[in-house]
């Protein structure tokens, strides 16, 4: 499996990055490292083995049902870029 | 074929992963905290009443719940959704393979798959026509519960897509974990729509239109896009997958700009939380917890009450209302058919009125069940006609509290009680004989339609106090010298 140049734009678009020609190059050998390392991982019989979704073996972390203030609309606000009375304020979106 | 996919906003009081109000009336961006606005290192913690609101629906819906299920990031950028991902369930579902049954209109029945229920995250609330050149968010929505309902594509006709729809629907206010309230949008729909061509095995490419917040707009969307697709199909072209729109304006349905490859959503496991295991002894729990559902309380309604299916899908629809009328049954002195019937009727039509009138739930309404039952027992030992019944109601409605219902109630039911004294009736006939001497004569004539004109006549003079009984007779003796 190999990363093309094609596959760097669509991962870019996707996490909405941008990048130069030379920068794309870059990153197409480093995730083909990565895939080659996967790819060392595939040479392992695993069988009947389930997969790790998580690190974490503990299950059900569960909290009960009730309200907690934590921040006011103010604080809530205060790191905002750009806000209108109560509101987040960012560049007009169409559609979704 | 028709597949919807239904959004359930679970009426828990706080959100799926942070302790943030659900409540939908509070002021733009009060219910947030560092988790649900996707600040970083925040970690969510899962709600436990989101959990067994999902298994709920999932036993009401005949679904198997999953033992062990995770979560997952389903990744895009959007403004309204501040982490960049969405937790949602993908390849677990916490219920899967159910079906519920729904009414056709020949009377049958038909059983509609479910292919999964699962728990997601909302996201917030974007307002576009505030200015020209920007959006506005309110993040109170991010991150309160949804469950996602996927039908199987059961369904053949619009029809069937709103009953099962409405079957949804009342499934879930019955097991209270959601409100109903498509307006607000706490029950939204998507729906899938591919044809098959007369004669052919073989199904057409689908298209899915989104957002739809109303009966009617579901309805007339699913209508809109066969007549798009049928007319595509019919001038030899092929339907061609996309997410559609729906306009209610025009009742039409267009193809969205979005482009299609920019879906990819990159799903994997979220490393946030834990795994959810469900056990024996917690999905016991659950089960043992659960109401009556709706078809089971109907056809116990027919036996129990003796009432006809209609009255007992009209009364058992609403589960509120139907343990108002249980609570009517319950207060009646006597248990017998007529009396169960005169409780429906009373129930069904003035209540209802009543509520209709007020825009009132059946909480709300004043009178207590008990009250119903006394009117309904005065009809049914013959002391008040139903006309008077209906007098009777109506003045108790104005009482203040319960003890003045009840004395109203007293009061009245002595002032309008059945007048069976046959000289007092007689005087009465005697009057509206005289005073209507034209129809008088056609009677007598051979007019015996007439009849009907002179019981009204008689029955409005006395207030619908008269035995009906003794009315007839009084008239027939008297008209007929
Ligand atoms: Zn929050």
């Amino acid at each position: 499996m190999s990363v093309t140049i094609k596959d760097v734009d669509k991962i870019a678009q996707l996490a909405k990055l941008k990048f130069k020609e030379n920068e794309k190059v870059k990153l197409q050998s480093e995730l083909n490292k990565i895939l080659e390392y996967i790819d060392q991982l595939n040479e392992l019989n695993l069988d009947n083995i389930e997969p790790l979704e998580n690190i974490n073996e503990t299950e059900n972390v569960l909290r009960k049902d009730e309200i907690e203030i934590w921040l006011t609309n103010e604080e809530a606000l205060r790191n905002a870029p750009s806000k209108t009375g109560k509101f987040f304020k960012v560049p007009k979106v169409l559609d979704k | 074929m028709i597949g919807l996919e239904i959004h359930a906003q679970m009426k828990t009081n706080t959100k799926a992963f942070c302790r943030c109000s659900t409540d939908f009336h509070s002021s733009p961006n009060s219910n947030v905290c560092p988790v649900c606005l996707g600040y970083p290192g925040c970690l969510p913690v899962l709600n436990e009443k989101l959990i067994e609101f999902t298994i709920k629906m999932g036993i009401a819906t005949n679904c198997t719940i999953r033992s062990n299920s995770i979560f997952a990031r389903k990744n895009y950028f959007y403004p309204d959704l501040t982490k960049g991902y969405q937790i949602t369930q993908f390849d677990t579902p916490l219920c899967y393979e159910g079906h519920i049954n729904i009414k056709l209109k020949n009377k049958e029945t038909k059983k509609i798959g479910i292919t999964r229920i699962h728990i997601e995250e909302d996201a917030g609330k974007s307002i576009h026509d505030f200015h020209d050149d920007e959006t506005l968010i309110d993040f109170n929505r991010c991150g309160v519960p949804l469950i996602e309902i996927v039908s199987e594509p059961d369904m053949n006709s619009t029809d069937e897509a709103h009953q099962y729809l409405s079957k949804i629907k009342q499934t879930l206010i019955y097991l209270e974990i959601n409100d109903g309230n498509m307006e607000e949008g706490s029950l939204r729909c998507d729906a899938n729509i591919s044809l098959r061509l007369k004669g052919t095995e073989t199904l057409g490419t689908r298209t899915e239109i989104k957002n739809l917040n109303s009966f009617k707009n579901v309805s007339d969307a699913i209508e809109a896009e066969i007549k798009r697709q049928t007319s595509v199909l019919e001038s030899g072209e092929k339907v061609s997958y996309h997410t559609m729109t729906y306009n209610a304006k025009d009742k039409t349905t267009a193809a969205t700009r979005t482009k299609e490859e920019a879906h990819d959503y990159r799903y994997f496991p979220e490393p946030d939380l834990v795994k959810l295991k469900i056990s024996e002894d917690w999905l016991r729990k659950v089960a043992d917890n659960l109401p009556e559902f709706p078809d089971k309380r109907r056809d116990r309604f027919m036996k129990d009450y003796f009432l006809p299916e209609s009255d007992s899908e009209e009364i058992t629809h609403d589960r509120k209302f139907a343990d108002y009328f249980e609570n009517v049954a319950v207060n009646l002195s006597d248990k017998n058919e007529r009396s169960f019937r005169t409780a429906s009727n009373i129930v069904r039509a003035e209540v209802r009125k009543v509520m209709n009138e007020k825009k009132i739930g059946i909480n709300e309404f004043p009178l207590p069940a008990k009250a119903i039952a006394m009117i309904a027992d005065s009809v049914n030992s013959g002391k008040v006609s139903i006309t008077a019944s209906k007098e009777i109601f109506t003045l108790m409605l104005s009482g203040k509290s319960e003890e003045e219902m009840l004395s109203i109630f007293r009061e009245s039911e002595k002032n309008l009680s059945i007048v069976s004294d046959t000289s007092e009736i007689e005087s009465i006939v005697k009057k509206i004989i005289d005073t209507n001497p034209e129809e008088t004569q056609r009677y007598k004539s051979g007019e015996k339609k007439l009849a009907g004109f002179f019981v009204g006549k008689v029955m409005q003079e006395s207030k619908g106090k008269a035995n009906p009984k003794i009315v007839n007779e009084l008239l027939i003796k008297l008209l007929e010298v």
